[in-house]
């Protein structure tokens, strides 16, 4: 009993924090077509402004509760700048190019800000693990879980929705699933597709970036983690249907769920649960669960 | 003809002279020393850097002769050291053939990793390159891969007397012994580990239940699920041989959530946590640092020395991978000057087979791995936090070198399987 409440917690606490790391990812790829392997980058940035940021508010001095806004602030501040430099500076230079040739792009956009993570914060550890024992833990069952755990849950449902009802309810979302449908005949419909596109990395980065911020209070940020969290985010939204953020849920409850039961039934198994579904899942929808049919363009 | 005799004598001083300067010259043709570390990745901060500091260090005092008994020489044989730094963490085989073959260096000291010892040591030896290594603790780098070695060495102990320590620690401590869990990275370092640790247990004597044992992947830095299955599978025990970014992120996610307070938890590389985490190291935990190193180091004027230097150097205190370092620099040069003053890398190495020598952690001896490994003591004990903040051992018990590790000829796998024939423990 308590190795299945184990699993059932595990496996959505895993699937809130795949679906943090990989939202971002999918909606750059929806409206924009940009495959952005720079995405784990944006990661870890986020994770680093994070420890530097609560290490700078710590040795002030300042209550502990308040962590959780500074946090908040680097997101959105960080998430956004890192965002619109990176799209203002580098991609509209380079929109209508082929998809290969914007992977090989972001990819070497990821190796320079790889090594500029490593300029700024060096290669040492950095820690910033205060917020993650704040709520301290609650038995569930005989298990005790953190608080905090479970507070990603909520962030990622509270993410998931919010970008949900932004995409369909607001006139920016129906802008952009214009945009999605068909980028010529909404630029010539009057849709200011430069802004659309601006937004949509700017708010694709923040996503990244709200991951790594989440994340830091869990691990010892170091050189390198945004190399693991591309990987694991590709195959989510891979498993989802690439630029499907309720492929991008499912797709992370599925990968979740899957490596949770494996380290609780067969960790020997553990290392490729996730890609033994990716590989079950495209072997049966070869373009993933929720992927959009294209219409062919003649 | 008078004249001719004098500028032929003048001539034969002047040859005489210039092949005086070209002896003098080489003979303070720099030591070539190419040094792979990690400077990148997880583990840069926790080993790398350590290292990296301390070859420095050893190094400059080594140069200007500084270093106390028995290690006054300059340099090594009166030529001054030159070190180059590479990363480990870039293509290892790639790296160390540009160290040997571009580069020129005369020996290779250094690598962490298991996995880069693995790829590295037959390179080592098709190259014929004079190649220390200073970590990685893989028994199968002699026991399999390269079981006629030449130019290999490794300095610093295997694995195998971190696990079978211990396994030694937990039963002479009278701890409980009756559910047992582990929780290793899945690779050659930590599949070894778990398992000599594991049939080591077995092999004392011990009737453990296996109740849990976690791989995760290396660097994976998330182990809320492998958490979970070690507190609900209820062990009153918790093997780890996690190291570097892994390991504190281990601690930082499982000791708010008790696993800490509930199990005795044994980590064998744990001494490395105390420089940036002695405050978040649960109290009761059994930390080991891979052999006589930093808090279990003996009072020898050489550790003194040492320990000294480095936190008048760096303002902090020397963890395990510094003390290894040292180890290896000063294994190469007891070798060198024991091969003779002229020694080529082929001399040096052939002097290093089964040497004993000083380092800062005492006498090493290269006594197995037909005289290529090294082995020493292990020691293990409980961490408590000093009342000064700083972090402190307590209920310490070491073993000797010849109780932990396998006799020359023999793997540790088999030697555990049949019960630690040979052991000297007492």
């Amino acid at each position: 009993m308590l190795k299945t409440i184990a699993i059932l917690l595990d496996g959505l606490n895993y699937s809130a924090w795949l679906f943090l790391v990989a939202v971002g990812l999918t909606l750059i790829y929806g409206v924009m077509r940009i495959l952005n392997i720079a995405h784990g980058a944006f990661y870890a940035i986020g994770a680093y402004s994070c420890a530097t940021a609560l290490g700078l508010y710590y040795s002030a001095g300042l209550p502990e509760a308040g962590a959780f806004l500074v946090m908040a602030l680097v997101a959105v501040v960080v998430g956004m700048l890192v965002g619109l430099a990176i799209e203002r500076g580098v991609l509209r230079h380079l929109y209508g190019q082929d998809e290969v040739l914007m992977v090989l792009i972001t990819y070497a956009l990821f190796l320079i800000l790889e090594d500029s993570v490593k300029l700024i914060w060096g290669v040492e550890s950095y820690f910033a693990f205060k917020p993650y024992a704040y709520f301290g833990f609650i038995d569930v069952g005989g298990l005790p879980y953190q608080v905090y755990d479970l507070l990603m849950v909520g962030l990622a449902v509270v993410l998931g929705v919010g970008l949900w009802i932004w995409l369909t309810r607001t006139r920016t979302g129906r802008l952009m699933t214009a945009v999605v449908a068909d980028r010529e005949i909404s630029a010539a419909m009057g849709v200011n597709v430069t802004f659309i596109f601006a937004t949509t990395f700017a708010v694709g980065t923040a996503l990244a970036v709200v991951g790594g911020v989440a994340t830091a209070p869990k691990i010892a940020v170091t050189p390198g983690i945004g190399v693991e969290v591309i990987i694991l985010a590709f195959a989510v939204v891979v498993i989802g249907g690439l630029g499907s953020i309720p492929g991008a849920a499912i797709g992370a409850l599925f990968a979740g769920y899957a490596r949770a039961a494996s380290v609780h039934l067969a960790p020997e198994f553990e290392l490729f649960a996730i890609y033994a579904v990716m590989a079950l899942v495209l072997a049966i929808r070869p373009h993933g669960l929720f992927a959009r049919t294209d219409g062919r363009k003649i | 003809m008078k004249y001719l005799g004098k500028m032929l004598a003048a001539a034969a001083s002047a040859a005489v002279l210039v092949g005086g300067i070209a002896t003098a010259e080489q003979e303070k043709k720099p030591l070539k020393i190419g040094i792979p570390v990690f400077l990148s990745g997880a583990a840069a901060g926790p080993f790398g850097l350590p290292e990296r500091k301390a070859a420095e260090l050893v190094i400059d005092a080594l140069n200007a002769g500084k270093v106390p008994a028995p290690y006054t020489k300059i340099g090594v044989n009166g030529r001054k050291i030159a070190p180059t730094f590479v990363d480990e963490a870039a293509d290892a085989p790639t790296e160390y053939r540009a160290l040997v073959e571009r580069e020129k260096v005369e020996v290779v000291v250094g690598y962490t990793s298991s996995g880069k010892c693995k790829a590295i040591a037959p390179l080592a030896e098709e190259l014929k390159a004079f190649t220390v290594f200073i970590d990685c603790g893989t028994p199968q780098i002699f026991e399999e891969i390269v079981t006629k070695p030449k130019f290999l060495f490794r300095t610093g102990p295997t694995a195998t007397p971190d696990n079978v320590g211990a396994a030694r620690y937990l039963v002479d401590s009278g701890i409980d012994l009756s559910r047992v869990a582990g929780i290793n990275q899945n690779y050659a370092w930590g599949q070894d580990s778990w398992r000599d640790f594991s049939t080591s247990l077995a092999a004392l004597g011990v009737k453990s239940k296996i109740v849990d044992k976690q791989f995760p992947k290396i660097f994976a830095g998330e182990y809320g699920a492998e958490v979970s299955s070690l507190l609900t599978s209820t062990p009153t025990v918790v093997h780890t041989s996690f190291w570097g970014g892994d390991l504190e992120a281990f601690v930082l996610q499982s000791a708010p959530r008790g696993l800490f307070a509930r199990t005795r938890v044994v980590m064998t590389t744990g001494e490395a946590l105390f420089p940036r985490l002695a405050k978040d190291i649960p109290e009761g935990a059994i930390v080991g640092a891979r052999g006589p190193f930093s808090i279990f180091a003996p009072d020898t004027e050489l550790a003194r020395w040492f320990a000294k230097a480095y936190e008048e150097k760096y303002g902090e205190s020397p963890t395990y991978p510094a003390w290894k370092m040292a180890q290896a620099l000063f294994g190469v040069k007891a070798a060198y000057e024991a091969a003779g003053v002229d020694a080529t890398p082929e001399e040096a190495a052939a002097a290093l087979v089964g040497l004993e020598f000083e380092a800062p952690a005492g006498i090493v001896k290269m006594a197995i791995g037909n005289g290529h490994q090294a082995i020493q003591s292990i020691a293990y004990g409980v961490y408590k936090l000093g009342a000064d903040g700083k972090p402190t051992v307590e209920k310490v018990r070491t073993y000797k070198a010849e109780c932990v590790n396998p006799p020359n000829g023999m793997t540790s796998a088999k030697w555990i399987a049949a019960g630690f024939p040979g052991a000297k423990c007492k």
